[in-house]
Order: C-alpha cells, then sequence, then structure tokens
C-alpha cells in the first residue's frame, strides 16, 4: 500500500497547507461586513482575480479519484508481485508504439490547446482531429497487443501479470474512452459557428490536460510492467 | 466607532458569485422524476435509502429470532441466516447510511447552507441517483437469482466468498458485486458535486469559516469516500475476474470438496488490506456528517454557539487523514507482523484524541446552554450518549492484545453498532426532525417523536449492552446457533433471547416515525420560514420548502458565522448568518466592546 499512501500523504498535506491558509488568523466569531468576508476568502476574492471555472476545479477533483484508482492497482500489483508464484510479463514490443501514438496524442492535444490561446480555430481542429485520431490509434493497438498475448498463450487467467496486465490496460483505456467522449463534444461546438472562444480555449484546455494525465498514468503504468 | 465607519465596513462589493442558470423543466415528469433540483434528488436519495434500510431492519429482526429462539422458525436455515447477515451489513452500511448522509443530507443541505441556488453540475447530480437506484436494484436482484443473494458477510473475504458452500455463489455474489461498483461510480458523480458546489458556489461572505459544520462534515466525508471507494471499487472488479474468468489475484490454489482448483497463488490477505483500505475511512464516511449535523443540532437548541469552532473544524480534517492509516486494525488476526500491528494500534489510539475534542466540545456547548428539549435534541444528545459508549469500546479492540480474543465475538458486534450504527442513526433520525419543517413545510408530531426516541435509545441499549458480556464469554459472532458449547453459560441463551425481544420492539418502535413521517405531511403544524430559531441559511429562504433555485430573487449575503447565539444585547437570542451589523439594533458606546469581544 505504499503507493497509494504516499499519493494520499501528499494530497492530505496540500489540504491541510491550504486549510491552514483558510483558517489562520481567522476569527470566525466576529460579526462583518462583506466585503472583508470576501476578502479573506481567497476563492471569490476581489478585484482582478478570475474565479475558476466550476469545470476545471471538477476534473481536478476527478483527476484526484483516477489518481487514487491507479495508485491502488500498482499498490495491488507490487504486493501480489512478491509472492512466489509471480511470473514477469511477456510484454509485446508493440507497446512501445502504441505509447509513441499516444504520446503524439498529446502532443496534438497541446497543439491544439496553443492555438486556442491564439484563437486560431483551422489549427485548433486540426490539433484536435489529430489528437482524437492519435487516441483513437492508441485503443485499437492496445486491442492488438491483446491479441498478440492471447495467441502466444498468455490469457487472463494464465498467470497473475497477465491478469493485472490486461485488468490496468482495460481500464485505462476506458478512460481514455470516456475523454473521447468530452473530445468528441467538444470538436462539435468546434464546429458550430455559432459558438464563443472562451468556452472553446476551456473545452480544449480541459480535454489537454486529461490526455497530458492519462498519459502520464500509462508512462507509470508502462515503467513497472517492464521493470517487473 | 462611529456610524460613518460602519456603514463603509459595511459596503456589499458587486456579486461575486455568478448568478447560475438554472435548468427549468416544463413537465411533472421534469420536475420530480428526472428532476436536477438537487432538493428533489435529496428527497429521492432519501426515500430510496430508507426504504431498502426498512428490508435491512427487516432482515435483522429475522437474524434475532433464529438467535433468540433457535430451532423455532422453520423458514431460516443455516445458509439463509447468513445471507441475512449480509445484506443487512451491506445495506445498513452502504446503500442506507453513505447514500442518506451523502446523497440525501449533502444533497438538501449543502446549495442551501452555502447559499447556492443548486449543485454546480445538476445533470450529473441527477445521473447520479438515477446510477444509484439502479445499484439499489441489482441487490435486490440478488435475492432472487438461483441460489440467493451472497451470504459471505459484509466483508466478502476471499476465498470463502466464492468458493463452493458459500450462500449465493452463482448468482448472488456476482450482483452484489456488480451493484458496489454501480454504487461507486454513481457516488462519484454525486461527490464530485458536493466537493465542487462546496469550493465554489458559497455566496458572498461565506468564507470557509464560516460555513456550518454539518457542511464541512459533509464536504470531508466527501474527500474520504472519493479517495477510499476506488479500493472497493479495485477489490470488487479483481473478484469479479476471479469468479467470472478464473483469475488468480485473491483466490489461492486449494482443494475445494474433494478437488483441485484451477485457482492459484492467489493472495486472500490482498483482498483484505484492500477492502479494509476502503472499509476503515467507510466508517468515517458515515460519521463525520453525523459529527458536523450533531454539532449543529446542539448548538441550534442549547442557544449557544458551538464550542471550539475552528478546533472542530480541524479535528474533522484530522480524523479524515488519519482515517487512512489505521485500516489494518481490522486484520490483527491476520497473522501480520508484530511491529505492524503495534503501529496500527498506535495509530488508532491517536484517532482517538481528535475525536474525543469532538466530544468534549459537545458537551461544553451544552454546559450552561438555554437548552430546549425537543424531538431533534434529545436525539443529538442520545447520540453523545451512544457514541461514548462505542468509542471506549473501540479503545479496547485498537489495542492488539485486546481484540486478540475479542476477535470476532459479540464484543466486536456490540463496538460497531453502539459507535457506528446506532450512533448515526439517532443522529439520522435527529436530523430528519430537524430539517423536516424545511423540506415539508410542516412539523413533525412531538409525542410521536418522544414516543419513538424514547425507545429507540433506551431499547438499543437494551440490545447492545448485555452483546458486551457474550462477547466476554467468547460467543462467536455470524454462527447460526450454538447448541451445547462449554465455554457458555446458561443463561447467555436468556439474555440472547432477552436481546431479541428488545429488538422486536425497537424494529416496531420505528412505525411510530414512519406515521408520523407520513401524516405530519398532511396535518402536522405549519411550519413556518424558521420553526427552530436557526441562524443557517437554509431557515432563512423566501419559500418554505425552497422552490427551485433555493433564494428568490437574489442570494444571501453573508455577514457571520452560523453560531451567533444568545448573543450579549442582541433583541432575539439568535442573529442569522444574513444579518448585517448595521441591520442590528446598534448598541450604546458602552456595550460596544461586549459585542465585538
Amino acid at each position: 500500500m505504499t503507493y497509494t499512501l504516499i499519493f494520499l500523504a501528499i494530497l492530505m498535506a496540500a489540504v491541510v497547507w491550504w486549510l491552514v491558509k483558510q483558517s489562520i488568523n481567522v476569527k470566525p466569531w466576529v460579526a462583518d461586513s462583506a466585503a472583508d468576508a470576501v476578502r479573506t476568502d481567497g476563492v471569490h476574492g476581489l478585484g482582478s482575480y478570475v474565479p475558476l471555472p466550476n469545470i476545471k476545479l471538477g476534473l481536478g477533483v476527478f483527476l484526484a479519484v483516477v489518481t487514487s484508482l491507479f495508485a491502488l492497482f500498482v499498490s495491488a500489483y507490487t504486493i501480489r508481485m512478491e509472492y512466489a508464484d509471480w511470473r514477469p510479463l511477456l510484454e509485446p514490443n508493440l507497446l512501445w508504439v502504441n505509447t509513441g501514438i499516444l504520446v503524439l496524442g498529446s502532443v496534438f492535444l497541446q497543439w491544439a490547446w496553443n492555438a486556442a490561446k491564439r484563437q486560431d480555430r483551422a489549427a485548433i481542429k486540426r490539433g484536435i482531429i489529430g489528437g482524437g485520431i492519435c487516441t483513437v490509434a492508441f485503443i485499437i493497438g492496445q486491442l492488438a497487443a491483446w491479441n498478440q498475448l492471447s495467441a502466444a498463450g498468455h490469457f487472463i487467467q494464465s498467470n497473475p501479470a497477465n491478469g493485472f496486465f490486461y485488468l490496468i490496460t482495460a481500464t485505462h483505456a476506458l478512460h481514455i474512452l470516456g475523454g473521447l467522449f468530452a473530445l468528441g463534444k467538444t470538436i462539435s461546438r468546434l464546429w458550430q459557428p455559432s459558438s464563443e472562444s472562451p468556452e472553446i480555449l476551456l473545452g480544449v484546455e480541459l480535454c489537454a490536460v486529461y490526455w497530458h494525465y492519462l498519459l502520464a498514468i500509462w508512462l507509470i503504468l508502462f515503467a513497472l510492467m517492464l521493470n517487473t | 466607532m462611529s456610524d460613518v465607519a460602519h456603514d463603509a465596513l459595511d459596503f456589499a462589493p458587486p456579486a461575486e458569485v455568478e448568478e447560475m442558470e438554472l435548468y427549468h423543466p416544463k413537465t411533472w415528469i421534469g420536475k420530480y422524476v428526472w428532476s436536477q433540483d438537487a432538493k428533489v434528488i435529496a428527497i429521492q436519495y432519501g426515500i430510496t435509502a430508507i426504504l431498502i434500510g426498512l428490508v435491512a431492519l427487516v432482515l435483522s429482526v429475522i437474524m434475532r429470532l433464529q438467535l433468540g429462539f433457535p430451532h423455532t422458525f422453520d423458514f431460516i436455515d443455516p445458509a439463509n441466516y447468513l445471507q441475512f447477515v449480509t445484506m443487512h451489513g451491506m445495506i445498513m452500511v452502504i446503500y442506507l447510511l453513505t447514500a442518506l448522509f451523502l446523497g440525501g443530507f449533502g444533497n438538501y443541505l449543502i446549495p442551501l447552507m452555502v447559499g447556492a441556488r443548486d449543485m454546480v453540475f445538476p445533470y450529473v447530480n441527477m445521473i447520479s441517483y438515477w446510477v444509484y437506484l439502479l445499484a439499489v436494484l441489482v441487490l435486490v436482484a440478488s435475492i432472487f437469482v438461483p441460489g440467493g443473494s451472497t451470504g459471505a458477510g459484509w466483508t466478502l473475504y476471499p476465498p470463502q466468498a466464492i468458493s463452493p458452500g458459500t450462500p449465493g455463489i452463482d448468482g448472488g455474489i456476482i450482483l452484489m458485486l456488480v451493484s458496489l461498483v454501480l454504487f461507486i461510480i454513481g457516488f462519484t458523480m454525486g461527490g464530485l458535486n458536493y466537493i465542487v458546489t462546496v469550493l465554489q458556489a458559497r455566496t458572498r461572505g461565506m468564507s470557509l469559516m464560516r460555513l456550518p459544520l454539518t457542511v464541512w462534515g459533509i464536504f470531508m466525508a466527501t474527500v474520504l469516500a472519493l479517495l477510499a471507494f476506488p479500493a472497493l471499487f479495485v477489490s470488487a472488479i479483481m473478484m469479479l475476474l476471479d469468479r467470472l474468468v478464473g483469475t488468480s489475484f485473491f483466490m489461492p490454489a486449494m482443494v475445494s470438496l474433494g478437488e483441485q482448483t484451477s485457482y492459484d497463488g492467489g493472495s486472500p490477505l490482498l483482498f483484505q488490506h484492500l477492502f479494509w483500505f476502503f472499509g476503515h475511512p467507510e466508517v468515517y464516511i458515515v460519521a463525520l456528517p453525523a459529527f458536523g449535523i450533531v454539532s449543529d443540532l446542539l448548538s441550534t437548541h442549547a442557544r449557544k454557539a458551538i464550542f471550539g469552532y475552528r478546533m472542530m473544524v480541524w479535528a474533522i480534517v484530522a480524523i479524515g487523514a488519519l482515517s487512512f492509516v489505521v485500516w489494518a486494525h481490522h486484520m490483527y488476526v491476520s497473522g501480520m507482523n508484530p511491529y505492524f500491528g503495534f503501529f496500527f494500534a498506535t495509530t488508532t489510539l491517536i484517532i482517538a484524541v481528535p475525536t474525543a475534542l469532538k466530544v468534549y466540545n459537545w458537551v461544553l456547548t451544552l454546559w450552561r446552554g438555554n437548552i430546549r428539549l425537543n424531538v431533534p435534541m434529545l436525539f443529538a444528545i442520545g447520540f453523545i450518549f451512544t457514541f461514548i459508549n462505542g468509542g471506549l469500546t473501540g479503545l479496547f479492540l485498537g489495542n492488539v492484545t485486546i481484540d486478540l480474543p475479542l476477535s470476532d465475538t459479540y464484543f466486536v458486534v456490540a463496538h460497531f453498532h453502539m459507535v457506528m450504527a446506532v450512533s448515526p442513526i439517532l443522529v439520522v433520525f435527529g436530523a430528519i426532525y430537524h430539517w423536516y419543517p424545511k423540506i415539508t413545510g410542516r412539523m413533525l408530531n412531538d409525542t410521536l417523536g418522544k414516543i419513538h426516541f424514547w425507545i429507540t435509545f433506551l431499547g438499543t441499549y437494551a440490545i447492545y449492552f448485555p452483546m458486551h458480556y457474550l462477547g466476554f464469554e467468547g460467543l462467536p459472532r455470524r454462527y447460526f446457533s450454538y447448541g451445547d458449547t462449554e465455554f457458555m453459560s446458561a443463561s447467555s441463551q436468556d439474555l440472547n433471547a432477552a436481546i431479541t425481544i428488545a429488538a422486536i420492539i425497537v424494529a416496531f418502535a420505528q412505525i411510530f416515525f414512519l406515521v408520523n413521517l407520513f401524516t405530519s405531511y398532511f396535518r402536522g403544524k405549519l411550519a413556518g420560514p424558521n420553526p427552530w430559531e436557526a441562524t443557517t441559511l437554509e431557515w432563512q429562504t423566501a419559500d418554505t420548502p425552497p422552490k427551485h433555485g433555493n433564494f428568490g430573487d437574489e442570494l444571501p449575503v453573508v455577514y457571520r458565522w452560523a453560531y451567533d447565539y444568545s448573543v450579549p444585547n442582541a433583541d432575539l437570542d439568535y442573529i442569522p448568518q444574513n444579518v448585517s451589523p448595521s441591520d442590528l439594533k446598534k448598541p450604546t458606546a458602552g456595550q460596544q466592546g461586549e459585542i465585538e469581544n
């Protein structure tokens, strides 16, 4: 459980730090004007402070849940590894190709995000379509890797490492498919002439962040499976 | 301080909280069935949770019938008994308490208490309820599949959960795991809403340190749930694969019914770690909202500010953080390294510190308060008693050396029922009596409420106190019947019969509650907007019950914390959160200092 605990410790430290900032030197029992109360608040601050869009924070919280999920998979994997019957995984070389494709997808989305900042709609479209194609290619590639493994006689129940491989890759792919749904919504918005740029910028930004995050998780999982 | 300066301070800046675009349903179905209004979703959650909870209540009575009067009832056989035990535990912990506190009270109270129009993602919130309902239906379906529901105990330990001989290994366990997975997916959608709404949608002036403790409790419980439920998710999926496709995540090589199974080398201990990594925070997922709600009930009905507000907030956060490092105290008998056990015993005792702080603060809130002994207050005070009792036995069980002989006896059953079944449910009742007037616009009947309280409160003691003695005698839990066992005294069976009678009385006393809920809806005394003279925002709404959008045309502005009760020199003994200092009667110069202190 070490990995999960490390993740949680970092998260809890962040929560505590945030709370200290919010609560230190605050006297909640003092009735005050709204102006003061708003100022000490930090989230709805005054002046030029731009409030964080709800959906952005929502994605952040969701990514914390996703991290918890994968940290637990990693923990279970490493605990299971200690047992005598553990056989290292046969990694199809195709996984390297898939990883490259996923990196490319992330690059495309970063490109789209940059284009969205300059409000260059044509470039956003190119970036986001490129990202979408790479992502679909990645999922097809993962399915092909499954095929190669099972063709070589490595089924999900053959040994524990295989079980984890199928389970973890499937969970990761499902998260990517969920992302594709959001990406599809952004794409359909891009093709509506009436939609406004801030809306599109936000959509593209969220997609890009999600893709980078899932790429990072994939890299960690892949490294774990390579080294064991 | 001159009046001019006062007015300058009272300057309220233009709204910083964006007005939210509400979805306006046009049909009856859109308003009450596929509703995106958090209040309607809350009621849907509440009714579903209470209905399935009643099923679990009936199951517990059947279990008690068997234990109190063995070999009397033909319709209970050993397999049935295990199924009843399992479903009772699972339903009560997850489908009733978790769903009711977070889905029910969370949905109703968070937007109203923080001064928001609705949850920030109403559509996702709606889906959350429907996925929860689906999870409940799958759970109920598992009772009716061939072989019946699973009888593995609510902990679902492998290998026994999916090995022949355990009831419900055909369809029951599969549907149980599917139902849990659905519940977690549904909860995650709701949980995202609760977190983001608390952080983002608070009205002007509602700083974090002005939030009512109810919101703090629900907020932190949601954080725990979002981080801990993935552990149950992972273990449920892995066990499903073990059961369905024959992987060996948890299943060791073993001989079953004389035949070698195809499983090889899985680790049952891995499941226990994953399960309790969820299971222990789950205790606090249920307890923290109860802590928060009971703080507000005590303060409101004792007409006194909660003692040590900031300490209470910090205690909630500390308990939340610590609850992730105590899980293995459920596994002392799993043969762990003694140093490991020592570590977990220590963390377990440490978590008692913030918990005890909270208890002291509740008692100190009552100290010299102007206590109004109405029904919500009775339940709140009853909670303090029960929680202390259950908490103290927890200190015993948290120590490895005392836990080993008491493990899997009725002492454990008594402990966890006191601390995480009766205590939270007392708060649930208190909270329903407290907020029912806001939800329906009518008061619940006081006499029925008091009858309900006294039978339930005293009755639960009659049930669980004797169980401690049964535990000392070494009576193991989850047994269908005991027969003639040497270590058991002859009177233990009499005690069991007495417990059963008490349990039946308590179960029937809930009829007073249900009748009250139902009849008061039509014939209860009209409540008015603020029957308890409370300070928090939900009591200051334009309409009672609040309409879609909660606050009429303008969101309230908050000037003070939620605990301005019995403020010296104020006209009334409470000042609502949205009353500005200049709206209060201006005190004379001599009294000014007192108020500001």
